[in-house]
């Protein structure tokens, strides 16, 4: 019996490994490796010419610390974020409760709220820079006003925000549907008994019960706004007067790697991207305690 | 009464919603067959073309390669869904169902590459791409797509769902592992499967910053990459400009609406990554 056991484990062990031996190489080769040779970059100034990279230690970061440019960008990234992602959720939760009904149109709706989501956002950005356009774009015409929707500093990011909340709200709403599923009925059903009409329904029922749901797409949200980039990339060209108040910080991490070849201050920009990252998500996961409820 | 009231309420709100929702792509359409100056005409403003200008199309195409875009980004998208459902298929399975020393830590690295943003990781996989001089090639493309945490995450959440029972009958059938994998169990997997080809695939589509800095070539890239140079270079010609935005993104609307459940479910049981 114990010989058996232990020509059991032995081949466990030897599957098992053999198994996650493509994904464990191709992750330490295309991901781990990676990660720290961008940290390593940012300590070094990368070198002119072929002339090989020179350590700075943290000049780096110091560099990074005093520029205007990166405060800037960081502040355009907080301002996207704190548009797009409150917003986004709380009109995704309001739908989905709409939704979650036996009603007509239900699978059209979310058909048509989830759709932006399978458009690539190169061409969605194309889409709206057009139905932004001062002159000849359809809001301003449809509406007859004349907004710089895109060309004006003080609301050219928020118009991209816009965007963001349009590409993203039936996305959002699918995962809170999907929680919504777990909630049991009978619990509205005795809340109707005792008179509680729909907005106490979803203030005291429904919102405390997904709330492990919003929870988690309030997290991936920020994560994923903090890394906003190809909104703006297709919207704001370089001879657009609001360029330096919609530049994120990954659009200058694009910039200063790929288009001006400083990796080492590029890896620098991005390494300090993960850290606010981190921060923000271990902010959410510690205030958590007071409004996530678990079953 | 109160009811309906508020049922039409409601439903007026949904209807607003989606019209929000539809009227960009509309336009777009509508856009794609005006001329020039139709689009720049706001007295009276033109909605519907007065001529339907289909050598638009013809023009584009003439500008862009987008049967080589198409073949490229499918490609691309083909390659990167067979290795991600090869790898995970195999790693989520000994995650999920195999004892192994060292399996901790190896299950710490994927869910590191999982919460950590991809932009860390480029640079030197651009590094790696041009010193096998792979740049301009589909193979750069698929490149940091060959293995997948995610995959492997959402395999072995899969995996972890199925009855012991099966693998215990297995054994005692006399099946070692491989035939138990293979046989019993992979087979059993198919949705996961599905739901990762579709995720891969929406998220390998809509990618840009990658194929714009493997694929500079004009030939070699995907078709998200190509809309940002086309945009770069077309200013104020939106007739030609929405064409090819609609061009790019017709077709995965067609999948969408037949496949709309699979799409849904597997982009939502994915969670948080796009």
């Amino acid at each position: 019996m114990k010989k058996k056991t232990t020509s059991r484990q032995k081949s466990e062990f030897l599957w098992g490994w053999l198994f996650i031996l493509p994904t464990m190489l191709g992750l330490i080769i295309l991901n781990i490796y990676p990660m720290i040779d961008t940290i390593k970059q940012s300590f070094y100034k990368t070198g002119d010419f072929g002339k090989g990279n020179v350590f700075v230690g943290l000049k780096n970061y110091e560099k990074v610390l005093g520029d205007a440019e990166v405060w800037q960008s960081l502040w355009n990234t907080v301002k996207y974020a704190i548009v797009e992602v409150p917003v986004s959720i709380v009109l995704a939760l309001l739908l989905a409760v709409l939704l979650n009904k036996k009603m007509k149109g239900r699978d059209v709706f979310r058909t048509i709220f989830f759709l932006p989501m399978v458009v690539a956002p190169a061409a969605i950005a194309m889409v709206w820079k057009w139905l932004y356009n001062s002159n000849f774009g359809l809001i301003n015409n449809a509406f007859n006003i004349k907004v710089n929707w895109i060309s004006d500093p003080k609301i050219a990011i928020y118009s991209i925000a816009v965007i963001g909340i349009w590409s993203v709200l039936g996305y959002n709403m699918v995962l809170f549907l999907a929680g919504l599923q777990e909630v049991p009925r009978d619990y509205y059903e005795a809340a109707s008994l005792d008179g509680a009409n729909g907005w106490h329904q979803l203030i005291n029922i429904t919102i405390p019960l997904i709330s492990p749901t919003i929870f988690f797409v309030l997290v991936t949200r920020i994560i994923a706004a903090m890394q906003v980039f190809d909104l703006i990339y297709m919207m704001i060209d370089l001879n657009n007067p609001a360029w330096k108040k919609t530049e994120s910080l990954v659009f200058l991490f694009y910039k200063y790697s790929f288009e001006q070849s400083k990796k080492g201050y590029g890896a620098t920009v991005v390494v300090v991207l993960l850290l606010l990252i981190l921060i923000l998500t271990v902010i959410q996961i510690i205030g958590q305690k007071k409004w996530v409820h678990y079953e | 009464m109160k009811k309906i009231i508020y049922k039409t309420l409601i439903y007026l709100l949904l209807v607003i919603v989606s019209i929000t929702m539809l009227v960009p792509f509309l336009w777009m359409f509508l856009t794609a067959f005006k001329t020039v100056a139709e689009t720049m005409q706001v007295d009276p403003f033109v909605i519907i073309p007065s001529v339907w200008q289909t050598q638009n199309f013809g023009n584009v195409v003439k500008a862009m390669d987008f049967a080589k875009l198409y073949f490229n980004t499918l490609s691309m998208v083909g390659l990167r869904i067979l290795f991600a459902i090869l790898t995970a298929t195999l790693s989520g399975y000994a995650f999920a169902r195999l004892e192994f020393a060292g399996k901790k830590l190896m299950f710490s690295l994927v869910l590191l590459q999982m919460m950590i943003p991809v932009q860390i990781f480029i640079i030197p996989q651009y590094v790696m791409v041009s010193k096998l001089h792979l740049t301009n090639t589909i193979l750069g493309l698929v490149f940091p797509g060959i293995v997948t945490a995610f995959g492997t995450f959402l395999l072995r959440q899969a995996y972890m769902q199925l009855p012991r029972d099966l693998e215990e009958a297995a054994r005692l059938d006399g099946c070692n592992i491989p035939q138990t994998f293979f046989y019993i169990m992979a087979p059993l997997t198919k949705s996961a499967m599905v739901a990762l080809g579709i995720f891969t695939a929406v998220f390998a589509y809509k990618d840009l910053m990658w194929p714009m800095i493997v694929c500079p070539d004009n030939r070699a890239t995907t078709l998200a990459s190509a809309l940002a140079k086309m945009n770069g270079q077309y200013q104020q010609k939106y007739p030609e400009l929405m064409m090819a935005a609609l061009i790019s993104c017709v077709p995965m609307i067609i999948l969408y609406i037949f496949f709309q459940k699979q799409f849904i479910e597997g982009i939502a049981t994915s969670g948080g990554k796009l």
